[in-house]
């Protein structure tokens, strides 16, 4: 229900063009319709829902000390005294056993979900111009990209459940005495990585970004039907793709900042 | 030529509505996507969450006002709650403060207050057909009744519903081994305002987009009633506050459910310890407070909002300082957001990020006395009539005054260290922000029951309820603050036990329990007023309070779409009240300049010229749309 108006500008004494009429009512002001402007306002509330939980993120990362050469020693080891560097957590391929390779395949995961919101670009555009194949391949390709990042997803937090072939040695206080114990990856209770807080907060805030993605996934799915039978073609136009790719956009977002404090800092 | 057409386009939509078929009653009474029907129902889920809630005050007042009360008259409701000695169970003492507070924050003044006014005026005071999306609209609706059945359903299991009080903090919420109240109770807790969280999201996205997009054709933002200003800013608030909830409570859950440990660190229950460590529960108050601070604005803005528009017309004035009011109520917003931590003076913040909270929140008290000092300025040397939403308007900026002056002391970390915690923090906000947004509440029901229902309520019993209440409340709250002063702290079972307590000021606590109990009966005689005008009121006309506003040039039972033919434009503010050389004493905002050439300003004049243009501005009306 987009305005489709031109609106005849004024020109004021600065010779400035000004459109006095934008705000005066009885138009869309920002020539947006309210289904977009929607989505808008719930991104921005997204916006907050992980910022309180990046936040929360910050402030149990800093209440650890990070590994420090000087106090913990030369050779880097997994302990729950200090916050782990996530170049010695995150460091397997698949099909590539033993092989140490800092952050490569959540580089792979990053390119693949930036890559899916280049094609929903692509599939937008495709709307404009009204043209039902290439939204569909488009989309499609979107969609691939969704489910090949939950995959690597799936794979990541798999392998960091399962754990190192060692395992990590912790001393625990029980009933007084000092035990010793090795435990194998992570839960949401212990660690072998680090402190629990950091599974925790890993779990939690990849999981709640992976929903989103989920979510995203099932809309494109949902869009790329509609696409496909024709709907937005007799509707004349391809806004809804438009919506949800704002929500695609969106979700990519939030990895690039999940990905900054979980991988980079 | 888009005139053309948009006009071409409304009679075949004229046509085809001949033809819509009239939907059942499912459609048109309980899933309605009609604004009006949503209101309705708020208003109506609203008052009933209200006798709940004020309800269970009454329980508990008993208990703190007659410790030595048998109270086994109500065990018909309560059941084992009352024990064999005909005592109020001191676990369930502690679920009635904590369902007292949540119940009335937000079920009754946030879904009751907001969901109402929100739903029933941004239409019809903007000039739209209907709320943006009406289906998202009657979705909010449906997730918050969910959201009542499920805080109502742990009201009645058997370790009784979360009481944790209405903050949950944790490890107390926590840890279901802690307290009867921190079992399934707490679960509950938790679902049901999740749920209500996506509630007030999908709401208030629809405000605010409605506000937006769907204003009339000469509707400018610097001709929106203060209502809509108010109402637009509150549902920005809950934009961006609710979510910080939902991550909180999230954590929570976790934390409750599946072992993590954000809010957990070093505890011993029962003489055990835990294995959590890492976690802080200060993180939950700095989330939590990053919602609860907005949040007494998202509960007191509609109704100084409503005050405003109610104050006016009944002054027959223009309410003074318009563009100051509307700052303030940015002002009041924006630092909304950056106060939440003078909740947290005594947990253990570092004293210097504690002044400068402290120095925040009294810049607080500039927006406000600016919004008290013109209530006030607009009163003067008015017209006053007063009906009986003028007195509850009134009456709410009496609270908002006396409440606000010891929001003053609370503010001050330094006085806050010594009453944290008391009574008289309890006194303080229940007055600026309890009584008050219900009192804005109330006069909202009472000035717009004409549009709402087609009938007027009955003024005596109007004025009955008014002095009743007014006073009632001030006898409650007016004397807490003594018992603050005094030491007595909040959310205590009996104060028996302790020596400085013990024979001091039990009859003050008495008396305030009494004054509760006459403020609570008093109540019904609104109820009763409700329901009977309702059925049986003078039939009302088209602008009982002659008023400037579009929703008074409804019909008087405005139907699906709010105007038969077009929506009016609008040409000039609505505080026209009284303008000098008018024939009457209000001139709607939908009267051109052009016909009131004896009252125009220079000014004025000029805008004429503008007036082509505003009607020729008619693109955004929703039934010229396809849909």
């Amino acid at each position: 229900m987009a305005a489709t108006v031109t609106h005849d500008t004024l020109t004021t004494d600065s010779d400035q063009v000004f459109d006095k009429k934008t705000w005066m009512g009885g138009v869309e002001p920002m020539k947006v319709s309210y289904g977009k402007l929607m989505m808008w306002f719930f991104l921005i509330s997204d916006t907050f829902t992980f910022s309180a939980l990046l936040v929360t993120y910050g402030l149990i990362r800093y209440s650890y000390p990070a590994w420090d050469p000087a106090v913990f020693g030369e050779v880097f080891k997994f302990s729950n005294l200090y916050w782990p560097s996530p170049e010695h957590v995150y460091n397997s391929v698949p099909f590539l056993h033993g092989v140490n390779l800092p952050l490569i395949f959540v580089g792979i995961m990053t390119f693949i979900l930036i890559f899916s919101s280049v094609t929903m670009v692509l599939a937008v555009e495709a709307g404009h111009r009204m043209d039902q194949a290439d939204v569909e391949k488009y989309m499609l390709w979107t969609i691939l990209g969704g489910i090949a990042f939950l995959g690597s997803q799936a794979w990541e937090w798999s392998h960091f459940i399962h754990g190192t072939e060692t395992g990590t040695t912790i001393n625990e206080l029980v009933n007084g005495q000092t035990i010793q114990r090795t435990i194998f990856g992570a839960n949401l209770v212990e660690n072998q990585y680090g402190p629990p807080a950091f599974a925790d907060l890993f779990f939690f805030i990849t999981g709640f970004h992976g929903t989103h993605v989920f979510s995203g996934v099932v809309l494109n799915v949902l869009i790329f039907y509609r696409a496909a039978t024709g709907l937005y073609a007799r509707r004349g136009h391809y806004e809804m793709v438009e919506k949800v790719g704002l929500y695609w956009h969106f979700v990519d977002l939030v990895w690039v900042f999940v990905f900054t404090f979980f991988y980079l800092v | 030529m888009a005139t053309v057409s948009a006009n071409s386009a409304t009679v075949a939509h004229a046509a085809e509505h001949d033809h819509h078929e009239p939907q059942s009653f499912w459609r048109t009474y309980i899933f309605s996507e009609d604004h009006k029907t949503i209101a309705k129902q708020y208003l109506i889920s609203g008052i009933i969450w209200s006798i709940i809630g004020i309800s269970l005050s009454v329980m508990f007042r008993l208990q703190l006002g007659f410790p030595n009360m048998k109270l086994d008259f109500l065990r018909p409701i309560l059941g084992s709650w009352i024990n064999e000695t005909g005592k109020l169970d001191p676990d369930f003492y502690l679920a009635l403060v904590t369902m007292h507070g949540t119940i009335m924050v937000f079920f009754v003044l946030t879904a009751g207050l907001s969901g109402t006014f929100s739903n029933f005026l941004i239409p019809l005071q903007v000039g739209a057909r209907d709320m943006a999306s009406g289906f998202l609209n009657m979705l909010s609706y449906w997730f918050f009744f969910l959201a009542s059945m499920i805080m109502l359903g742990s009201l009645f299991i058997e370790t009784g519903p979360a009481s944790g009080g209405w903050v949950i903090y944790p490890p107390l919420s926590a840890l279901p081994q802690a307290h009867k109240g921190s079992e399934l109770g707490m679960t509950l807790w938790l679902i049901s305002m999740a749920l209500f969280i996506v509630s007030q999201l999908l709401g208030g996205i629809n405000y605010i987009t409605t506000v937006i997009n769907l204003r009339t054709r000469g509707m400018s933002f610097s001709k929106l009633p203060l209502t809509i200003w108010a109402f637009f800013l509150t549902a920005v608030l809950g934009l961006i506050s609710f979510p910080v909830l939902l991550s909180a409570a999230l954590l929570l859950i976790f934390d409750r459910s599946f072992g993590t440990s954000f809010y957990l660190s070093e505890i011993y229950i029962k003489g055990e310890a835990l294995p959590n460590v890492g976690g802080s529960p200060i993180l939950f108050q700095h989330l939590f407070w990053f919602l609860g601070h907005p949040e007494v604005y998202i509960v007191l803005l509609p109704a100084l909002g409503m005050t405003s528009e109610i104050i006016a017309t009944n002054s027959r004035k223009p309410i003074f300082g318009y563009r100051a009011m509307i700052a303030s109520m940015m002002g009041i917003a924006f630092l909304a957001f950056i106060v939440w931590a003078h909740h947290m003076f005594v947990t253990g913040m570092n004293p210097f990020l504690g002044s400068i909270f402290m120095f925040l929140t009294l810049i607080i008290a500039v927006p406000s006395a600016v919004k008290a000092f013109n209530y006030i300025t607009t009163l003067w040397r008015g017209n006053i009539r007063f009906t009986p939403a003028m007195l509850f308007s009134i009456g709410l900026v009496s609270f908002f005054i006396s409440g606000g002056l010891t929001g003053l002391i609370l503010g001050n970390s330094a006085l806050d260290i010594q009453l944290h915690d008391t009574y008289f923090v309890v006194a303080h906000f229940h007055l600026v922000m309890g009584a008050a947004s219900a009192f804005g509440l109330l006069a909202g029901v009472y000035h717009w029951f004409p549009k709402m229902f087609g009938r007027m309520m009955n003024e005596k019993l109007g004025y009955v309820h008014f002095w009743l209440t007014f006073i009632g409340i001030y006898l409650v709250f007016f004397p807490m603050h003594y018992v603050g002063i005094a030491g007595f702290p909040r959310r205590y079972y009996a104060f028996t036990s302790y020596d400085f307590t013990k024979n001091i000021f039990a009859d003050m606590n008495a008396f305030i329990s009494l004054a509760a109990i006459f403020t609570f009966t008093a109540q019904w005689v609104f109820i009763y007023n409700f329901v009977h005008s309702l059925i049986k009121g003078r039939k009302a006309t088209q602008n009982p309070w002659k008023s400037n506003t579009l929703e008074w040039t409804t019909p008087i039972n405005p139907g699906h779409g709010n105007w038969p033919g077009e929506i009016p434009a609008v040409y000039r503010w609505p505080y026209d009240y009284s303008k000098p050389g008018a024939k009457d004493d209000f001139i709607p905002q939908n009267v051109p300049y052009s016909q009131t050439p004896e009252s125009n300003l220079p000014h004025e004049n000029e805008l004429i010229g503008l007036e082509k243009e505003i009607e020729a501005q008619n693109l955004n009306d929703q039934f010229k749309q396809p849909h």
